[in-house]
């Protein structure tokens, strides 16, 4: 059902999921959200299966306007939510009635905030994903941005509002800062750059550029020196690969990345730590630090069992907000039928 | 994981790629997400949560003991019809007096091959192809073009490629073909895969407005036939 109106689309916000898979054979990038963590973190916190679809907010948020009842949660980046006047809680999930605002001051910490709507949004399937893909005007709304006069609409004929609230607890809550260690394992090609291009490479520290995108996040600082050149025949690009072409300053190739590339990769960004570089903003600092395989098993165990803490907020039900909106749904329910 | 066969442009090592690639999509290796075949290499991405690097070597290591057991499917020939030169290959000209040929001498070399689909990427339904002779090379334009039209056939050095939507480009532009390559409502959303082999067949423009009338209409079947040279 059409849910939100959208009032301004705000610098770049996408519908996004998990990434669409199966396709990358034929040159289709994944895309997907930025920072997985935050975006399945957001669809558990109202109900959804991970793969629902949700919005991916970059730096300057939308203005949203809700004209049905809806439970929402709001992850990742703080970008200065507000809820009408007040503002909205990040990490847990929210009930909002019809006409209220979402709307952003500014960024506060990080880059990306991820919206999830109970229900999921709405859009077609592309190649089994609703990840938008602007490039190739692939999946989403259109295969574009949200921009004002949009509508967003949600799964279901009704909207789905969870009895009690969820939260993601406190400590599991990233805050994201200006200085980004990311672990990585070396590889594939570590051996196509000197011992002295390795030891740049890890004990740098690199400053993120403003041309980062969701293609990548372009990176400046020590040029790390490679063996025999940067050019390889090319090979398939994983998430988080550190591309290094002939300037050799690292990349590190995200969601939007093409499926194979003709640089040599001195090293991969482990998964679990692809969202903390999702929220480095320009002229942010990272440092790569390398880590075996079970290290990298071990960083997927902690996050999953972060994920695995959301549950309910301790403090009681509003009781008296729950019947106002139980109200609204039924007028809402009632104005459909007709 | 990316397995890697070799380092350079090869049948033979390409053909490999595909034999493990079809294996392990055949035996739905368990935790496989998703698989980039290359060139020269095979990129597995697996969940953590499922398998293990350890685990999935040694079952990608049997498959690759057994691959005679499922042998790739044969080769198949894909033809593209393509109208050369005049507005839609406004570099037609170029190529050929680069290469001290007619403009036909050039077409004809340039549809006298069938290439080999290495791999695709770069972006969706593009497809790398290998078997370009040297006398139609030409270097790539000086200044990009903004956008290229959808189908546009190229040579950029050795390469020889479609341009499957409308993208900016350097390529020399000598044809454009009406098929379109990628389309994300068909499945799969293209009509080449890596393995296959495409042959240009030239067109008039009469017929390639016909071809184009009856993809629209949906009563186009693509020729496809096996590989004969």
């Amino acid at each position: 059902m059409k849910t939100i109106e959208v009032l301004d689309g705000g610098m770049l916000t996408t519908v996004q999921d998990l990434g669409r898979f199966g396709y990358q054979r034929y040159g289709v990038p994944t895309s997907g959200a930025l920072d997985l963590f935050s975006m399945r973190a957001a669809n558990r916190l109202v109900g959804n299966p991970d793969d629902a679809a949700g919005l991916e907010l970059t730096l300057i948020g939308p203005r949203l306007e809700f004209i049905v009842p809806a439970t929402i949660a709001l992850t990742g980046a703080d970008l200065g939510a507000r809820l009408g006047d007040r503002p909205l809680p990040r990490w847990e999930s929210v009930v909002v009635e019809p006409g209220a605002v979402l709307s952003f001051g500014g960024p506060q910490d990080g880059v990306r905030a991820y919206l999830a709507v109970a229900g999921g949004v709405d859009v077609p399937e592309v190649l089994g994903s609703r990840a938008t893909y602007i490039r190739s005007r692939l999946g989403g709304l259109a295969g574009r941005k949200l921009e004002a006069g949009d509508a967003v609409y949600v799964f279901g004929d009704r909207p789905v509002l969870l009895g009690g609230a969820l939260q993601l607890p406190v400590p599991h809550r990233p805050i994201y800062g200006h200085a980004h260690p990311l672990r990585v394992v070396l590889g594939p090609q570590d051996d196509r750059f000197t011992p002295n291009g390795v030891h740049t490479f890890l004990s740098s520290t690199y400053s993120v550029s403003p041309q980062s995108d969701r293609m990548g996040s372009r990176l400046a600082g020590a040029a790390i020196e490679h063996l025999r050149g940067p050019d390889i025949v090319s090979d398939g690009t994983p998430l988080g690969a550190v591309q290094v072409a002939g300037d050799g300053v690292p990349i590190v190739l995200l969601a939007d990345r093409g499926t194979a590339g003709g640089y040599t990769k001195i090293a991969t960004v482990i998964g679990p730590d692809i969202p903390r570089l999702a929220q480095a903003a320009p002229g942010d600092e990272v440092t790569f630090h390398s880590v075996g395989l079970d290290d990298a098993y071990a960083a997927v165990r902690v996050q999953e069992a972060a994920l695995a803490a959301i549950g309910p907020i301790r403090h009681g039900p509003d009781v008296a907000r729950l019947r106002k909106v139980a109200a609204a749904v039924a007028t809402v329910a009632s104005l459909q039928r007709r | 994981m990316i397995v890697e066969f070799g380092d350079s442009i090869d049948p033979a090592i390409n053909r490999r790629v595909r034999e493990l690639f079809l294996a392990i999509e055949r035996a739905a290796v368990a935790g496989v997400r998703d698989l980039v075949p290359t060139y020269r290499s095979l990129l597995v991405s697996y969940d953590p949560l499922r398998t293990t690097f350890d685990r999935l070597r040694r079952h990608l290591s049997e498959l690759d003991a057994h691959l005679a057991d499922t042998p790739l499917p044969p080769p198949r020939v894909v033809e593209i019809p393509t109208a050369y030169g005049g507005t839609f290959g406004p570099d037609l000209a170029f190529v050929a007096g680069h290469n001290h040929l007619t403009e036909d001498e050039a077409i004809a070399i340039h549809a006298g091959t069938d290439y080999l689909v290495y791999m695709m990427g770069f972006s969706p339904g593009f497809t790398y192809l290998g078997g370009m002779s040297e006398r139609i090379a030409a270097p790539r334009l000086k200044t990009p073009r903004t956008a290229i039209p959808a189908g546009s056939v190229g040579i950029a050095q050795q390469q020889t490629g479609i341009y499957p939507v409308e993208s900016p480009g350097g390529w020399q532009l000598i044809g454009r073909t009406p098929v379109s390559l990628f389309d994300p409502s068909r499945h799969p959303p293209v009509v080449v895969e890596a393995g296959d082999y495409i042959r240009f067949v030239p067109v008039t423009l009469d017929r390639y407005s016909a071809i184009q009338d009856e993809i629209q209409r949906g009563t186009w079947t693509l020729p496809v036939r096996g590989v004969t040279t």
